[in-house]
């Protein structure tokens, strides 16, 4: 093979690997357009074949919050998404730290059930937790979805513990030398270097509140007034007839923050994807 | 600074562990105390339950193909994005944004393109002469359909392959090729035991994951039903069509918090411990970062 005729496949190879991305790509991508499209089109059109909207239904994202309490929707998976995650820091991050940095009696079944607690799917202890908040009295409600958030929360831990563990522990001993006790250890010298650690785990508990369904289900089926959005959208289509370009409104309205808040936090983000999927 | 931590795993972890053992026993409805009953969940769970065993069987359908293939798909779009040297930027962001849609929203965006009236993937297809089938509306279509979604959403997964391939050592594929190994080979023997680790971890969680699988099978039928409005309980149009979309922990749902047979529900809940403890083990064995003593 004469080097002309192997540039020539390198080029071939080039245009072959790209154009599959791109007709890929180009799927992957399809479906959020046409959401976004249909979002435009009135209640009639969407029950046609025709795909660009005529003519544009604006109206849909306005008419939406008129027709079911969308606003109050909106705040209450604001405040669901927004207290858990404040309440998660300021109970795991301590916790965290103390498993990845001081070793103590325990410190390893801690850390055991920590792990067990958050691959054990929730449906397993739902029983016990839902008969719990009932007795207190606070079912049809969001506050058995935010509270617990103050004892900590397992998947945020674990991910926050790795995150610690990168930490050269010299940098603490120096602190502690300098007659730092462990809280000052903590916010003096730990949080500042494992900002984009605690932003991450942030964000996905930001992610998991704004999308979980199975929570709201539970707790509040029974309260509309209660309802966080992602539930609100999945009922939205029956009760509103066939309309569809209403309905793809919503969707996009329910989507929109996730998306703002990943472009805003990319890098961290995959970060912290990448240190959950662990190797062997 | 660990205490709040402790009660947490206490409150939330230990004691309904024990508790939903208790109730296992019980008949309970919530309103009058729970009846100890001994095992007659359990042998009804296993000998008389109408519906579990669809829902069981749904569920192992999502575990054996759904999770396979989604492994497979992002290790394909992976291995495209090494290959084509777009490992960062915008082809990255491009199969990775549709696994941060929210799932509601994904399943609901799902049920509308693949609606069999209407739907933009029926009307493409009716345009190059095909009749596509009813989708979410047809037993035999609708978990395919979710594997359709699953695949669209694998870019969590794709993220971690990526990262794991990036680490791969160059050397490594160098030596190969020097040995005379061709593009195949080199994925055989080079690649593939290199990310070994990665894919199993994938398909463990995966596998912990499907069994939980809840939301979209439930919104799917819901909408799809054209029933999920305000006035009808979700519990009661879940598997729809013709319990295709059943799955464990939404009858586990149904029979707990749809008809309040909160003992059942438990028993229910302790044969999924058991099931899922199985894979759980198997993750504590083999990953570092799950060993006190390991580091990342």
């Amino acid at each position: 093979m004469n080097h002309n005729t192997q540039s020539r496949h390198r080029v071939l190879n080039f245009i072959a690997d790209n154009t599959i991305l791109a007709v890929l790509g180009a799927l992957f991508i399809a479906p959020i357009v046409l959401v976004l499209l249909t979002s435009f089109m009135s209640g009639r059109q969407t029950l046609t074949a025709s795909w660009w909207p005529d003519p544009w239904e604006w109206d849909n994202y306005v008419k939406a919050f008129t027709e079911v309490p969308l606003a109050s929707w909106f705040a209450n998976s604001t405040m669901y998404a927004v207290l858990s995650t404040v309440f998660m820091i300021v109970s795991s991050v301590p916790a965290a730290y103390v498993l990845a940095k001081i070793k103590f009696r325990f410190s390893n079944v801690i850390f055991l059930a920590i792990i067990v607690a958050m691959l054990l799917p929730p449906q397993v202890t739902i029983v016990p937790i839902y008969v719990m908040w009932a007795k207190i009295g606070l079912t049809g409600t969001l506050w058995p979805l935010i509270l617990p958030n103050l004892l900590g929360s397992a998947f945020s831990i674990f991910l926050l513990r790795q995150f610690f563990l990168t930490i050269p522990s010299a940098y603490a001993d120096a602190a502690r030398v300098d007659g730092a006790g462990e809280v000052g250890v903590l916010l003096k010298v730990m949080v500042p270097m494992t900002r984009s650690g605690i932003a991450a785990a942030a964000i996905f508990q930001f992610f998991y509140s704004w999308n979980d369904f199975f929570g709201p289900l539970l707790y509040t089926s029974e309260n509309q007034q209660a309802w966080p959005v992602a539930y609100g959208l999945a009922t939205f289509h029956g009760s509103h007839g066939t309309d569809w370009g209403m309905t793809m409104a919503v969707t996009m309205l329910v989507t929109l923050p996730v998306v703002i808040v990943f472009f805003f936090a990319q890098r961290v983000f995959v970060e912290g994807i990448n240190l959950t999927g662990v190797t062997g | 600074m660990l205490t709040p931590a402790i009660l947490g795993l206490l409150v939330f972890f230990v004691y309904p562990l024990v508790a939903n053992l208790y109730y296992s026993f019980t008949s309970y409805d919530l309103l009058s105390p729970p009846r100890w009953i001994g095992l007659r969940n359990y042998t009804y769970l296993f000998t008389q339950d109408p519906r579990v065993a669809a829902a069981a069987l749904n569920t192992l359908w999502l575990v054996l193909i759904m999770v396979p293939i989604k492994i497979l798909a992002s290790l394909g779009v992976a291995g495209l994005l090494m290959k084509a040297r777009r490992v960062s930027g915008f082809w990255r962001t491009v199969f990775y944004l549709p696994a941060l849609v929210p799932p509601v929203a994904s399943v609901v965006a799902f049920v509308f393109l693949f609606n069999p009236g209407s739907g933009p993937v029926n009307a493409a297809l009716r345009s190059v002469g095909i009749a596509g089938p009813l989708w979410f509306n047809d037993p035999q279509w609708s978990k395919p359909t979710l594997v359709v979604l699953a695949i669209w959403v694998m870019g969590d997964v794709m993220i971690i392959f990526l990262a794991s391939l990036l680490n791969v050592p160059r050397e490594q594929h160098e030596a190969a090729a020097l040995d005379g190994a061709n593009a195949a080979q080199r994925i055989v023997y080079v690649t593939l035991p290199a990310i070994a680790p990665v894919i199993l971890f994938a398909a463990v969680t995966g596998a912990i994951a499907a069994l939980q699988y809840f939301t979209e099978a439930a919104v799917a039928s819901g909408v799809a039903s054209g029933k999920s409005g305000v006035y009808t309980k979700l519990s009661d149009v879940m598997g729809y069509p013709a319990d295709s979309l059943l799955t464990y922990t939404e009858w586990l749902y149904a029979r707990g918090f749809g008809s309040f047979q909160l003992g059942y529900a438990a028993a229910l809940a302790v044969v999924l411990f058991v099931v899922t403890a199985v894979f759980m083990g198997l993750l504590l064995r083999r990953f570092d970062a799950f060993n006190p003593d390991g580091r990342s």
